[in-house]
């Protein structure tokens, strides 16, 4: 019944972003053209592979706003590593970036579980943390597309079956995590911290380590994309990605993620993030005034979330009815 | 218990010896801060090494090379603010907002520190003068020249501007606008905007070639959207057709420069910039100068610059950059 339900919410919100390309193709025939939709899936990617890390943090009840700033710095060291040793393989460099994603994320998970400070302080603090730490690394320098070694940004761009690498990542973590949220251990934790902690200790549930452990992925994939962003734009600098975060957290409340844990799955956070990127990409192009398009962007992510809160309502009303029935 | 107190002395003696030494300090060295839009950008960090360039010359003058970490009015102001009460001498910036930095920079004046603005202008009323890299007719004529010289038969120029509110990129598109009927066949088709984001602007260059089929330029007059606009280009398989020119920094274009998909760009030399900015703070500082309409200031090996009526001044023409001289430009800035 109640999966029914969340695929219900799902369903409707496919239609939404089908009913979006449907509008904008009015405006702009060339935008439902495979080629193109192929496009904004890619160009949606980074925001795919963050949204799945930020939705397994909201689940266990926590946030992760550094999630950009470890993008920004794990792209950064892997530039650096590049211009330093332009040979080093691009296994080697995607193995460092998630390397160095995770123990970004495990800084954040070892001090909401051993100290825990509250995850929004937490995540605010290392969030300006790494930042800074990209001053300190750079000196405020850019790595600059001429400097990085070919191999390094053409990973990304590589074919494969018709689309790009930056894309199969997205496809392959979207696979992955399904698997580990819906059939396993760790997968089913994570929904019961958030639904009930109490509860959850009384299973036998150590909270602060699946906390932990949902961070440490948040991180992996944070530092995943940041090879993946820098290598795309081909260049590094401080301020990439700036203010992604919050774009990763839409992502998660649109696709149906509570925010007071528990709820959501894989599936949402993958069609929250394709609904912004739908616009992100279709804004461009349908001629609409850029003073209106911050407006356009935030009234959409307001009646997206404003349509789950409806159906989290009526879920509740029904449950209150059937115990009336009951007592 | 003697060796105890014989530590004590020495520390006391050292402390007050490193005391005074500050103090000495503080009375020679002229401080002149150096305060940018956001720490991290090439361009200033050129500035920076222009304005040293200029405390070297000079002797006796220390930059303090600060700004905030985010391109916002807010965190300048909280910068300006800690400047204030270290009592600097002089205070040159480069401001994220024309009106908003205002207030601040009047309580540094009442304070008697010297307050000037370059690059990116505050209101009359919240500086002694404003220095411009060069005058913004001649940038905005510069930006549709580099995009028209290479299209003698005409064609359509689309404009990927920074943020809509950005003071500098809104007043060279209007002084450009103001030029177009000197370019006859050119028609710029649209203007959008990127805000100084690599994945924004990228997008927003993808949008204007697939809006704009037959586009042959984009201009971009802001250092991360022309580098994201070229990087959009040459992902689209689109060098040779679609050439991207405007303002940017060599070491960061230089790539795209290699790849085709900017035949030339411009931009003025932000370690000039820098060099004369800190040598009209020290100029106004040192009462060797008085900022009024008219005024005459030397601005050591860039000459001299004349005041207008709004006590602004301008540097010089922005420089062209293309293949035949990228390379030796690219290591500098």
């Amino acid at each position: 019944m109640l999966q029914r339900i969340i695929r219900a919410r799902e369903t409707l919100l496919l239609g939404a972003i089908l009913v979006l390309i449907a509008l904008i193709s009015t405006r702009f025939p060339g935008f439902i053209a495979p080629s193109n939709l192929a496009r904004v899936f890619n160009d949606t990617s980074p925001l795919i592979l963050l949204a799945i890390g930020q939705m397994i943090v909201i689940l266990t009840r926590c946030i992760d706003l550094s999630v950009a700033a470890n993008l920004a710095l794990t792209g950064m060291v892997v530039a650096m590593v590049n211009l330093s040793f332009p040979g080093l393989p691009v296994a080697l460099i995607v193995v460092l970036a998630i390397a160095l994603g995770t123990a970004m994320g495990m800084v954040n998970g070892l001090l909401v579980w051993k100290l825990a400070i509250p995850p929004i302080v937490v995540t605010l603090g290392t969030m300006t943390i790494f930042r800074g730490i990209i001053f300190l690394i750079s000196d405020g320098k850019w790595v600059n597309s001429h400097e990085m070694s070919a191999a390094f940004k053409a990973f990304p761009r590589a074919e494969f079956l018709g689309l790009p690498m930056l894309s199969w990542t997205a496809i392959a973590a979207v696979l992955l995590f399904t698997v580990v949220m819906t059939r396993t251990t760790f997968g089913r934790a994570a929904y019961a911290v958030g639904g009930n902690p109490h509860a959850a200790t009384y299973t036998g549930i150590d909270v602060g380590r699946t906390q932990f452990w949902a961070f440490t992925i948040s991180g992996a994939l944070a530092g995943l994309t940041g090879y993946l962003w820098v290598s795309r734009y081909a260049v590094a600098y401080v301020d990439i990605a700036g203010g992604f975060e919050l774009d990763v957290v839409a992502a998660c409340v649109i696709g149906g993620i509570s925010i007071a844990g528990g709820i959501g799955t894989i599936g949402g956070a993958l069609l929250g993030a394709l609904f912004l990127g739908v616009i992100k990409n279709a804004l461009p192009v349908i001629n609409i005034s850029p003073f209106w398009q911050l407006a356009i962007s935030g009234a959409a992510i307001i009646i997206a979330v404003a349509v789950n809160a409806r159906a989290n309502c009526e879920k509740g009303r029904i449950i209150l009815k059937s115990a009336e029935h009951a007592a | 218990m003697i060796r105890r107190n014989f530590t004590k002395l020495l520390a006391g003696a050292s402390l007050a010896a490193s005391l005074m030494g500050t103090t000495a300090m503080a009375q020679d060295d002229m401080r002149i801060a150096l305060v940018v839009k956001a720490l991290g950008i090439g361009f200033f960090e050129a500035a920076a090494k222009g304005a040293e360039e200029a405390a070297a010359e000079l002797g006796n003058v220390e930059i303090i090379y600060t700004g905030p970490t985010d391109t916002t009015a807010e965190g300048q102001i909280e910068v300006l603010n800690s400047l204030i009460a270290q009592g600097v001498d002089a205070i040159a910036v480069s401001a994220n907002d024309t009106d908003a930095l205002v207030p601040t920079l009047k309580k540094a004046m009442q304070r008697g520190i010297t307050v000037i603005s370059w690059d990116s202008g505050v209101a009359a009323e919240g500086r002694q003068m404003h220095l411009n890299p060069s005058s913004n007719a001649l940038i905005g004529n510069m930006i549709i020249k580099l995009a028209a010289d290479e299209l003698p038969d005409g064609g359509e120029v689309a404009l990927l501007s920074a943020t809509t509110t950005s003071t500098n990129q809104n007043i060279w598109i209007e002084e450009m606008m103001k030029v177009m009927d000197n370019y006859p066949g050119i028609e710029v088709v649209t203007t959008v905007y990127g805000d100084d984001l690599a994945d924004k602007s990228y997008r927003e260059a993808q949008g204007l070639m697939q809006s704009h089929p037959d586009l042959d330029a984009i201009i971009a007059p802001t250092s991360v959207g022309i580098v994201a606009a070229a990087q959009a280009v040459a992902d689209a398989d689109k060098i040779g057709q679609v050439n991207v020119t405007g303002l940017g920094l060599p070491s960061e274009m230089a790539g795209a420069i290699e790849s085709g998909a900017s035949k030339s760009f411009a931009i003025w030399n932000p370690i000039d910039l820098g060099y004369s900015a800190a040598m009209i703070a020290h100029a106004l500082a040192s009462e060797s100068a008085v900022a009024e309409p008219g005024a005459e200031i030397s601005i050591g090996r860039m000459g001299t610059i004349t005041l207008d009526d709004a006590n602004e001044a301008a540097m010089a023409d922005p420089f062209i950059y293309d293949a035949s001289n990228i390379d030796e430009f690219k290591s500098i800035f």
